[in-house]
């Protein structure tokens, strides 16, 4: 996939941590798998929280556990028999879903299964586990993004057009961080659709999600 | 050189033997290291006994099948190995698939800037140093976090990190892998 070199708004360090400590969420992986498809700058520093790790491992002489007896003919066997891995999902050249994305789509783009939730947005629900939330979502150019709360963390990241929040501009690659306090309404851009992957970990509220204030406006 | 960043270059010399000669005796002393290491994590995060004496066994045979994945120029043996064991362990305790990000599809070169991978090695040993600076409390903290202890907004306070300049490294390594696939 074609790297994004314009990105502004990158994964907090937390997220990133988390990520390489493998505590976050599902869809929070998601998330993070999706941005460093397309940036660099997060895969690197995600890389080094990876090296925290392995200097913990590495380092952790106190807690580990001796192996059987014979644990490492057992290996070996192991070996002989072959690598143990699922078969990887085929992943396709798409300009708009990194291939993480396409793993939970199950292909393309045109695979995607969306739900109208009105005022010509729709979403489609991944499958992640419950403990977070992942969706696509799809706006029309020039149309508010649907009203649903901020209960906890949401990070929305642009995969198509852009937004506006507040002020700031976020175009493809760019994550849009929202805390529980915090009050926004992102407006797509007038000069293309909008599709976003937005994930949260608070509960999904489908009934907060049609937008209060139906209006569209152009905003140049 | 000192000898904790010559324990680092024999390590990445033995992923070489075990991806090009499928080298037991190399294999053996990497197992040696980190299986029970391995082993001892999947514990502290919760795994009995004999499913994490399972698991390492997996994990260190996946470090044998992946071995030509291994990239020295962006990490040590150490952070490789890991990676596997954590995505192991999300794998069998929460059973949950772990996204991956798209993997740079031209993968590692086969004979890499020894320079680079030099380089990687000390930066990795730098970080190591620096966090075993820290204060006793700070540094328990950290363990907890990767061992999979602290939820995220205990994780949210661990975020200044020593992390030097390691990440500079890696984004460098990075673009001279993206700059050789043109």
């Amino acid at each position: 996939m074609k790297m994004e070199n314009q990105i502004k708004h990158h994964l907090s360090d937390d997220i990133l941590m988390g990520y390489a400590a493998g505590t976050l969420p599902e869809a929070f992986n998601l998330m993070v798998a999706a941005h460093i498809s397309l940036c660099d700058t997060c895969r690197a520093r995600a890389e080094s929280y990876d090296a925290v790790g392995g200097s913990v491992l590495d380092g952790s002489s106190e807690s580990a556990s001796p192996m059987n007896s014979g644990s490492f003919a057992a290996t070996m066997t192991l070996i002989a028999g072959g690598e143990l891995k699922p078969s990887k999902p085929v992943r396709t050249e798409d300009s708009i879903l990194p291939g993480p994305l396409q793993d939970y789509v199950g292909g393309s783009l045109s695979d995607v299964k969306w739900r109208s939730v009105g005022m010509g947005v729709q979403q489609a629900i991944l499958p992640t586990s419950k403990a977070a939330s992942a969706r696509l979502l799809y706006i029309p150019a020039g149309a508010a993004m649907p009203d649903h709360g901020h209960h906890g963390t949401e990070m929305t990241m642009v995969l198509q057009g852009a937004f506006y929040d507040d002020d700031e501009y976020f175009a493809r690659g760019d994550v849009d961080l929202a805390n529980a306090d915090l009050h926004h309404t992102p407006v797509a851009d007038i000069h293309e659709d909008c599709i976003c992957l937005a994930v949260s970990d608070a509960p999904l509220r489908f009934d907060g999600l049609l937008p209060k204030i139906a209006q569209r406006f152009a905003r140049i | 050189m000192n000898s904790k960043n010559e324990k680092r270059m024999l390590w990445v010399s033995q992923m070489v033997r075990i991806r090009d000669h499928h080298d037991q005796a190399a294999f053996a002393e990497l197992f040696d290291h980190f299986a029970p290491r391995v082993k001892g994590f999947l514990i502290k995060s919760g795994a009995d006994a004999s499913l994490a004496e399972e698991c390492a066994q997996e994990v260190m045979a996946t470090c044998w099948h992946k071995a030509k994945m291994f990239d020295p120029t962006r990490a040590s043996v150490a952070t490789w190995i890991f990676t596997i064991a954590r995505n192991r362990r999300i794998d069998i305790l929460r059973k949950e698939r772990r996204p991956e990000p798209e993997e740079l599809t031209w993968g590692p070169q086969e004979e890499p800037d020894q320079a680079e991978v030099m380089v990687i090695q000390q930066e990795s040993d730098l970080l190591k140093t620096a966090i075993d600076q820290l204060p006793k409390a700070q540094q328990e903290l950290i363990q907890k976090a990767y061992f999979g202890d602290l939820t995220h907004s205990e994780i949210a306070e661990q975020t200044g990190l020593p992390l030097g300049t390691i990440k500079s490294r890696i984004r460098l390594a990075l673009e001279r892998l993206r700059h050789a696939m043109k």
